[in-house]
């Protein structure tokens, strides 16, 4: 395994939509290669012919019926947490340039 | 502060003044555990759980029994903020199945605990809003991330408050404060309406002072929900007082754990021991491990589970030149240093040419640790280990060392990865009096045993 350098980082922020100035991707090179550095103890186990756990219940494909569920929800109550709205739309910024 | 007493209380002078003194004592919260109170909605139900009482009809399990919910459930007439500035303003359109379930049975939300934002974090140091303090030192940490929850029960403002649990969430702030502290199975309590944080181990419970109390709260807010298609049925909650074979965690005594947090565990088997139960020292050699397992799995699920925030249907939204700036923009104001640390480490770890390397190591080792759960607990009833490594440290002593912050999760994670049962009970306290808490883990769908086994511990504390 590798470690994160500064250009790393902000390839990863750009990835995950976030903006990180020179100096908070810095002390977030050393951070992430703490971090990194201490979950490397899993080369250390032996995991031959083991398989992968993702989740625990066991449940697959849960089926209900396929029809509305009415939730008494006004349009205006799920607007009202848009940061912009208009005509009883969420206003967003042009997409295709 | 138990339920019964509260219910006594209710029977006396009624469903309205309780929620009122209730809500008296969040509003006089010293400790900022509280982030909100919800009145206007509190005192209307309170008036129908009253009516009811009146008439004699049946009001619920918990008529007129006020509780306070962590920041990431979704309520009325409230904010649900996620402690963070991204939901600062956030007003949820729907409640939690657990709020439904709860109010079905009389019980009143009268407001909003503080945690870490969006749950990341053990000590409540990461909320938007400031830290919660400790119940017995100011200048001590809540724990967390459902610091906010713990104290408020511990400060007796409410009998009982929902906490969510990924990774200790509810057991380490419980052990920090001396209350009870219950991580339900995986899957036994629905998450509709509440903020995702790791979606293979996040699970709803409560926090109470007493195991009884942890009991009733669990058999109201369980059960299997369509709104929720991860949600299992669980064993009926059934106590029993018969004598159990406790298997003791070795690798829970090492390096890092605190003198006082040995002894007290040390005093705890033996009362045990003197009880009739038999206790012996059981070997689960990959649970070193599970901690590492933790932060590459967590971090990439909640990568996934905070994609949803951009500021476009909710959340804080801050302008830019384009689409994609306005994302960034949005994103970077409205989490914390934590998130963003998780969101990078998530994206990392799930990146091109590491996701073997990182993820699919890491889910390989959980399974190692699930076999070995399932072989102690083909020869144990119960296993035990300290809850957290030390008693609650110091305000900002870890926050400039985020891997010495993660440390604090090392003996609740291995459950959490497992999806079984676990509880943290008050088993003593350090020489300068703060709260030492005990785990017990039972396997999935026997929270029963864990409860049971809890209640016999509790009568000996």
């Amino acid at each position: 395994m590798s470690s994160i350098s500064i250009d790393d980082v902000k390839k990863l922020a750009g990835l995950s939509a976030l903006m990180v100035t020179d100096s908070e991707a810095a002390a977030l090179v050393e951070q992430l290669n703490e971090i990194l550095g201490f979950v490397e103890q899993l080369n250390d186990v032996d995991t031959t012919g083991v398989e992968p756990t993702y989740q625990v219940t066991g449940l697959e494909n849960v089926w209900r019926e396929d029809e509305l569920i009415d939730y008494n929800l006004s349009r205006e109550a799920l607007l009202k947490n848009a940061p912009d709205s208009q005509d009883g739309q969420i206003k967003v910024k042009r997409v295709l340039t | 502060m138990t339920i019964a007493e509260i219910q006594a209380r209710v029977k006396e002078v009624g469903a309205r003044k309780v929620v009122e003194e209730a809500i008296t004592r969040a509003r006089a919260d010293a400790k900022h555990a509280v982030l909100e109170v919800i009145e206007t909605r509190a005192l209307k139900r309170a008036d129908e759980v009253d009516a009811k009482l009146q008439k004699g009809e049946n009001a619920g399990r918990l008529a007129g029994v006020p509780f306070l919910a962590k920041d990431n459930i979704l309520t009325f007439d409230s904010k649900t903020t996620a402690s963070s500035h991204m939901l600062e303003n956030f007003e949820a359109p729907y409640q939690a199945t657990v709020i439904e379930k709860l109010e079905a049975e009389g019980a009143i939300c009268v407001g909003k605990t503080n945690l870490d934002a969006f749950a990341h974090g053990g000590s409540t140091e990461n909320s938007y809003f400031g830290p919660t303090k400790n119940t017995y030192d100011d200048e001590r940490v809540a724990g967390g991330s459902s610091g906010g929850s713990a104290v408020a029960v511990a400060t007796g403002i409410v009998p009982f408050a929902l906490g969510s649990d990924t990774g200790g969430s509810i057991r380490q702030p419980a052990s920090y404060n001396g209350v009870v502290g219950l991580k339900p199975t995986y899957g036994s309590v629905s998450r509709y309406g509440v903020v995702a944080m790791a979606s293979s181990t996040d699970v709803v419970g409560p926090i109470t002072t007493s195991v009884e109390d942890a009991r009733l709260v669990l058999d109201v807010i369980k059960g299997v929900d369509e709104r929720d298609g991860t949600t299992i049925e669980i064993e009926p909650l059934l106590s029993t007082d018969k004598k159990l074979k406790i298997g003791v965690i070795r690798q829970c005594f090492g390096e890092g754990v605190d003198e006082s947090v040995v002894r007290t565990t040390n005093e705890t088997i033996e009362k045990l021991k003197a009880a009739g139960h038999t206790v012996d020292e059981v070997d689960l050699p990959t649970f070193r491990h599970a901690l590492a397992v933790y932060y590459i799995v967590v971090p990439a699920e909640l990568t996934s589970n905070l994609a949803r925030y951009d500021g476009i249907k909710y959340g804080t939204q801050k302008d830019g030149a384009d689409l994609t700036t306005v994302y960034e923009a949005s994103r970077s104001a409205g989490f914390m240093d934590e998130n963003k640390r998780r969101i990078l480490i998530g994206n990392y770890v799930l990146s091109s040419g590491y996701y073997d390397a990182y993820y699919r190591k890491a889910q390989t080792v959980r399974t190692l640790i699930i076999n070995e759960f399932n072989k102690a607990f083909s020869e144990h009833d119960i296993l035990l280990s300290p809850t957290a490594p030390t008693p609650a440290f110091k305000l900002g002593e870890n926050t400039g060392d985020p891997l010495q912050m993660y440390l604090a999760d090392m003996m609740t994670v291995p459950a959490s990865l497992a999806g079984v049962s676990a509880i943290s009970v008050p088993a003593g306290t350090t020489e300068t009096g703060l709260p030492v808490g005990v785990q017990l883990i039972a396997p999935m769908r026997q929270d029963s045993v864990v409860l049971s086994a809890a209640q016999q511990l509790e009568a000996l504390c």
